[in-house]
């Protein structure tokens, strides 16, 4: 793990039974298996127990505002088209304060790509009620059960225009593992969202157990439906997680977009910008 | 600091007849920038249109992000990759830049935001003048750091100073502010872009050492770090969190002191570099008129009236309003009666001056709370009280 993960800065601050550890196992796993090369690879991360990834990986890697990661993402991709930029951050981070960024992101097919690790809650600050906190779960600010519709993250994701959509659980670690390896080298945005156990708090609060019975949770309540029609993946409190990949298809990026329009319009007056040079492919 | 000439691609050499948001964008294009991320808002969004129709032609990207929280974290992580960025707004958006404008200073990161102010507070006077913004330039980011801001007063200096904005956020590695205003921005005059090779860019401070030595906030010898761009192989990290000289985080008072004093001193140590100002008759001036932008314009006629009236009358114009010229006013309060400082302000960069001239002599704000300029004669009465 040394040539992937920063190991002066080990141990990590994450807690016994938390899910983003086995995340970031994945991840590097992924790097691994698709031989990426790792000077290439920039992370970026927000703010929160899943913002810290950054720390980490030892990658160009950028521990960024909260909610922000993605347009600091988008401004390094587009100074960069050769480098493949991965955003790495909580469900609070990018669904919660940054859910704009995320809508416009995908509405434009960026090329980067987004791993959403879902715990349900805002876990570094207590374990707060999310946008992604299932109805009748307790949090911290809803402690009488929390009332608010919730967002289904696939859902938003295809209806903006993303175009590789999965999800998974923190159980499903060679799925998850594919799913990155093949996100990192789809041309366009993709989401990868991985329910992962808060054992600290969000399972405490809920008197769910451990990480294990988490685990045990998701093996119970887990199916898997390739391409499941999105509108269907809303999560219930301790219900059905339907997972699999659900979008991967093409379209233009926004740079692909630029570049082919542009060229278009302005015909020789257009200077191309980005294009990568696939020659030696 | 590695100095080159200007690109000739994106230099527009001639005399023109431009407003100053106009202005702004060619001096960005003239002075190396080919990143800009913004977002429309009165009345700034000229600045943006120009940019959107010139980038293509000259090799760049001009995105339009979905806010003003967007287009500065764009910037940030722009600047990372190797580009010289820039955005423009007016107040409110330049409210939201604020989150990520200590990012960036806290990352040491260059970029520049010129900001076309508006009346305010709120959404205010969208059409209108105002210089209401002084005071949230320097602080308005929460913690304690340095920025510089710079103040232009026509189209000219528009494009001249936006030149500067992007060589000064290089050479200190901090994010730089144009601070003009709605008069300025819509304000058309000549502009006169010079030959590509007299124009001076300040290249970044790149580090070419080994690359398993590299140490992003480790301070060279004139007290700026080195930089390095994602992608060249040095695998750095950076964060918004108080860190040491490797970009990792430390959470405790003795990093924060030496992390908070750095990106503060390396400003505070180099003001003698970075200030501009213009003055004039301030020799033997008995009151000395203190102002910028749209205001220093207005101020001339003000000016004219009182030294026909026999009022030895100085004038110092702040080109470089953040950091402020705090010696120059010093030692200028020994010598005269007054300083008159009009704004277009409730008195905001006054505080300053009467800061730096306390009880040496006396300090005369001639607010306007926007909306339009002062009316000279106002400026003219607070002379003409001054002298007695």
């Amino acid at each position: 793990m040394e040539e992937y993960l920063r190991m002066d800065r080990i141990p990590h601050i994450w807690c016994p039974g938390c899910g983003i550890g086995t995340v970031v196992t994945s991840f590097v796993e992924a790097l691994k298996k698709n031989k990426e090369d790792l000077d290439k690879v920039a992370l970026v991360s927000g703010i929160g127990c899943t913002g810290r990834v950054a720390g980490y990986v030892k990658l160009d890697s950028f521990h960024t505002t909260h909610g922000r990661a993605i347009p600091f993402a988008t401004g390094l991709k587009l100074a960069n088209p050769d480098m493949k930029v991965v955003v790495f951050s909580g469900d609070g981070d990018i669904f919660g304060i940054g859910g704009n960024h995320f809508i416009h992101a995908a509405r434009r097919n960026m090329d980067i790509t987004v791993i959403c690790v879902n715990n349900f809650n805002y876990a570094m600050t207590g374990g707060q009620v999310a946008a992604t906190t299932p109805m009748m779960a307790n949090a911290s600010t809803a402690p009488y059960g929390n009332f608010e519709y919730s967002f289904s993250l696939p859902y938003l994701a295809e209806a903006c225009g993303a175009t590789y959509v999965a999800r998974w659980t923190a159980l499903h670690m060679r799925r998850v593992t594919k799913s990155i390896q093949e996100a990192l080298k789809h041309r366009g945005l993709s989401l990868i969202e991985v329910i992962t156990p808060c054992v600290t708090l969000y399972a405490r609060r809920n008197r769910l157990g451990d990480g294990l019975n988490l685990m045990k949770y998701y093996y119970d309540q887990s199916v898997i439906e390739h391409g499941a029609d999105t509108r269907t993946l809303d999560i219930s409190y301790q219900g059905k997680l339907v997972c699999g990949k659900f979008v991967h298809k093409e379209k233009p990026t926004f740079l692909d977009a630029m570049n082919t329009h542009m060229t278009n319009v302005l015909g020789d007056d257009y200077e191309l910008y980005g294009r990568i040079n696939n020659d030696n492919d | 600091m590695k100095k080159t000439k200007a690109d000739p691609k994106g230099v527009l050499t001639g005399a023109h007849y431009m407003d100053g948001d106009h202005a702004l964008c060619e001096g960005a294009l003239a002075g190396g920038c080919r990143f800009f991320a913004g977002y429309p808002i009165t009345p700034s969004t000229e600045t943006a249109e120009r940019f959107s129709s010139r980038i293509p032609h000259v090799g760049g990207v001009f995105i339009q992000m979905e806010d003003e929280l967007a287009s500065i974290a764009a910037l940030i992580g722009a600047s990372w990759g190797g580009k010289k960025p820039m955005t423009v707004t007016s107040g409110p958006g330049f409210s939201l830049m604020m989150e990520n404008l200590g990012l960036a200073a806290m990352m040491e990161t260059p970029l520049v935001i010129a900001n076309v102010q508006r009346g305010g507070p709120s959404t205010g006077l969208p059409t209108l003048t105002g210089q209401q913004d002084m005071m949230q330039a320097k602080y308005g980011s929460h913690g304690d750091y340095e920025i510089i801001a710079l103040s232009p007063d026509s189209p000219q200096e528009c494009f001249d100073l936006t030149i500067e904005a992007l060589n000064l956020a290089e050479t200190y590695r901090v994010p730089v502010l144009i601070m003009t205003d709605e008069c300025v921005g819509h304000m058309h005059e000549k502009v006169i872009i010079p030959p590509a090779e007299e124009i001076e860019i300040v290249e970044r401070k790149w580090y070419t050492g080994p690359k398993d030595e590299y140490l992003p906030y480790k301070n060279d010898t004139d007290g700026i770090p080195f930089m390095v761009k994602a992608g060249d192989g040095y695998r750095f990290h950076t964060t918004g969190l108080t860190h040491d000289e490797r970009g990792y985080p430390v959470i405790n008072a003795e990093c924060q002191k030496v992390n908070v004093t750095h990106i503060i001193e390396k400003i505070r140590g180099n003001v003698d570099k970075i200030i501009k100002i213009e003055e004039d008759q301030t020799d033997n001036a008995e009151v000395v008129v203190v102002s910028y932008g749209i205001t220093s314009r207005v101020a001339v006629r003000a000016v004219q009236k009182a030294r026909q009236a026999g009022i030895k009358t100085g004038t110092l114009r702040l080109i470089t309003a953040w950091p402020f010229p705090e010696k120059r006013i010093r030692a200028l309060s020994k010598k005269i009666k007054a300083f008159i400082v009009p704004e277009i302000n409730y008195g905001q960069m006054v505080k300053e001056v009467e800061r730096n001239s306390i009880d040496r002599c006396k300090v005369y704000n001639v607010p306007h709370l926007g909306g339009w300029v002062h009316d000279p004669d106002d400026i003219y009465k607070a002379i003409k009280e001054a002298s007695k």
